[in-house]
């Protein structure tokens, strides 16, 4: 078991420059998620941990030692692949036991080690099976089984559930988490599932183009999102962005008023914001609620009704003709066309700057 | 997708098997006219050629030509000294190659790329251009033996075998393979600890059954012809391989027969090697699981 510390690590493929300078630091035991869009340097960031690729710049420590220059065996890691990657020719026992083997280790308490981890993976019926003979799922197992065996310091995901299907992610994913807990083990896991990331995560790091755009509890992410791009990525429907003129600052609070929307005073957490300037007003849409009559704060038209039993998802567009999404936690219809008005707690409004 | 009528199907199955069994007797015809005519005696085995009697065993049937063949040159010394130049270049050169392939795709250093260039651009060079120099070089190499310090190779088997280890058409196909292997099987196995010895031992190596079935069929067939170097470099007939060995039924009275007996002996260990290297390669595929 071992922290993880990141300090101005950069990384370029020739002249592209795709990590830019990333500091995070991960306690010993700690559950973190990289998530961000394809091709913001997750999976280079973990396989530059893992001693996969060359550090261009900055340094990585590992349980206190700068590895920079280690090869990944002698960094106490362990990985699962997206793909998997068990070796194909050999059995299910070959492969969890092959960090063992080349280590020389004795064969009665190599075979004691891979009995264990079959246990906790509950793949003891599989052992002596080939890869071609298993399902996704159950090679998905033998490839944490054999990451398991060798007891390393940290583990690292690479999107290790993205090649199965829904069910089985789930089941998966609750079994990774169980994992955790119970190995109380350092582990870095990358994905692009916003559900994966905020039920695994004890921190989870936001990335975007090779940056760090903030890193926090999930629910410290959730509620208080530090910038535009996070508070757009978290959360499904995506959080609700209004461009609005602001009036005036007032303490702590900011005065906004929009053309669809009754002026109100939102936080503006010293955010850059002036009056007589423009904001951007984000309301999630699980917090927009529906009321009846001229008594909303924001004014539109149903544009489109998505009914999934227990949401309704309302497009909506508003008067000034920028549209906005509402979840309404229950079942109810709403005629297209129709007028409609909605609510919201304005301190569960959240002011950016505009970029 | 039309849907398959089983008729229409039964039918396409004895089409396709009328097909190929045509094709299997085209290629087998040649080899059951030379087994059959070295069974025959010369007079019989030239009238015969005019008709289908000549893939067939009758008329006067018997060993004599095998017998004489043997009379008329060492036989068993020529095939040999074949299979054992045959065999060491092809076990050293299927290690040599795919080392260097291994290199060349899975370890990163300066000027891999130009130098696999290079040595794919050696394949265009025809072996008659470099016979010469080589001859010339391989006539001044010292060499350490019983006898203790020699110079020059001429008349060895190792004359015949060096040469020919390392050769751009293998590696070609060994770094054609090794580049169509997922890479995070080799990157799993780098965090697992393995150090590249030991990737290359049990990892690319046991995934490469087809690649090294092909290879080796290719360099058996270039190594079990060879003719234009040994005819240059092995004047004893201690070291002669099968191919030059045929120059002495040429000589002197020409005797069909006893060709065909020799040519009939010296297929046999292709033919051999060939059910090996299928048992093998069928083995391979089955466990692996990888498709060629
Ligand atoms: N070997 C390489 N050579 C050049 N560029 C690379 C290489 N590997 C990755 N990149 C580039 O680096 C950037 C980040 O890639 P990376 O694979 O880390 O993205 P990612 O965040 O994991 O995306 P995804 O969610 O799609 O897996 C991409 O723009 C990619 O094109
Ligand atoms: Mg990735």
């Amino acid at each position: 078991m071992a922290d993880v510390k990141l300090r101005g690590l950069r990384k370029s493929f020739g002249a592209v420059d795709v990590i830019k300078g990333v500091d995070i630091d991960i306690a010993d035991g700690e559950f973190v998620v990289f998530v961000g869009p394809s091709g913001c340097g997750k999976s280079t960031l973990l396989r530059m941990i893992a001693g996969l690729e060359d550090i261009t710049g900055g340094t990585l420590e590992i349980d206190g030692v700068v590895v920079n220059d280690k090869q990944p065996k002698d960094r106490g890691i362990a990985m699962v692949f997206q793909s998997y990657a068990i070796f194909p020719h050999m059995t299910v026992r070959e492969n969890v036991a092959f960090g063992l083997t080349i280590n020389g280790l004795a064969k009665a308490e190599k075979d004691a080690k891979v009995a264990e981890a079959a246990r906790i993976l509950q793949m003891e019926h599989l052992l002596d099976r080939r890869p071609s003979q298993l399902s996704g799922g159950q090679r998905q197992r033998v490839a944490i089984g054999r990451a398991i065996v060798r007891d390393p310091k940290v583990f690292l995901f690479d999107e290790p559930l993205s090649n199965l299907d829904a069910a089985l992610r789930m089941d998966m994913r609750m079994e990774i988490g169980k994992l955790h807990q119970s190995l109380d083990a350092t582990m870095v896991y990358v994905t692009h599932d916003q559900v994966e990331a905020m039920t695994l995560a004890d921190k989870i790091v936001v990335l975007r183009d090779g940056l760090v755009m903030q890193i926090g509890a999930p629910m410290e992410l959730y509620h208080n999102p530090a910038n535009l791009f996070v508070a757009g990525f978290l959360g499904a429907p995506s959080m609700n962005f209004i461009t609005v003129d602001v009036q005036a600052i007032e303490g702590d609070l900011a005065r906004v008023s929009h053309p669809a929307l009754e002026p109100i005073a939102v936080a503006h957490k010293g955010r850059d914001i002036r009056a007589g300037g423009k904001a951007v007003l984000g309301v999630r849409p699980q917090y927009l609620a529906p009321v009846e009559g001229p008594a909303g704060m924001l004014h539109g038209t149903v544009a489109l009704t998505e009914r999934l039993g227990s949401e309704t998802v309302v497009d909506v567009t508003l008067r000034d003709g920028s549209k906005i999404i509402a979840a309404i936690g229950e079942d109810r219809v709403y005629p297209t066309g129709a007028g409609i008005g909605l609510r919201f707690d304005p301190a569960q409004a959240h002011l950016f700057a505009v970029d | 997708m039309a849907t398959i009528n089983p008729d229409n199907h039964g039918l396409r199955l004895i089409l396709r098997y009328t097909v190929l069994t045509l094709i299997a007797v085209i290629f087998v015809f040649p080899l059951v006219f030379m087994v059959m005519s070295s069974l025959k005696p010369d007079q019989q085995l030239l009238a015969d050629t005019s008709s289908l009697r000549a893939f067939l065993p009758v008329g006067d049937i018997s060993l004599n030509n095998y017998v004489a063949a043997f009379d008329r040159a060492p036989v068993g010394l020529f095939v040999m000294n074949s299979v054992i130049v045959t065999g060491v270049t092809v076990v050293l050169s299927l290690l040599v190659c795919s080392l260097a392939a291994f290199s060349f795709v899975f370890l990163n250093w300066r000027g891999r790329g130009v130098i696999l260039s290079v040595i794919l651009a050696t394949l265009i060079v025809p072996f008659e251009t470099i016979a010469i120099p080589l001859l010339l070089i391989a006539s001044k190499l010292p060499w350490i033996g019983a006898e203790g310090v020699t110079i020059g190779w001429l008349n060895s088997y190792r004359v015949q075998i060096v040469p020919f280890i390392a050769d751009g058409l293998t590696i070609f196909l060994f770094v054609q393979y090794f580049k169509d292997l997922p890479g995070e099987l080799i990157e799993a196995a780098r965090v697992e600890g393995a150090s590249w010895p030991q990737i290359y031992r049990r990892i690319v190596m046991p995934l490469a059954g087809p690649v090294i079935a092909t290879a080796a069929i290719l360099k058996f067939l270039v190594m079990y012809n060879q003719y234009l170097w040994p005819l240059m470099v092995v004047q004893q007939e201690s070291y002669r391989p099968v191919m030059v060995g045929l120059q002495y039924f040429f000589q002197l009275n020409r005797a069909w027969g006893e060709i065909m007996a020799y040519l009939s002996l010296i297929t046999v260990p292709v033919l051999a090697f060939y059910l090996f290297l299928q048992r093998a390669f069928i083995a391979s595929i089955a466990s692996t699981g990888v498709k060629g």
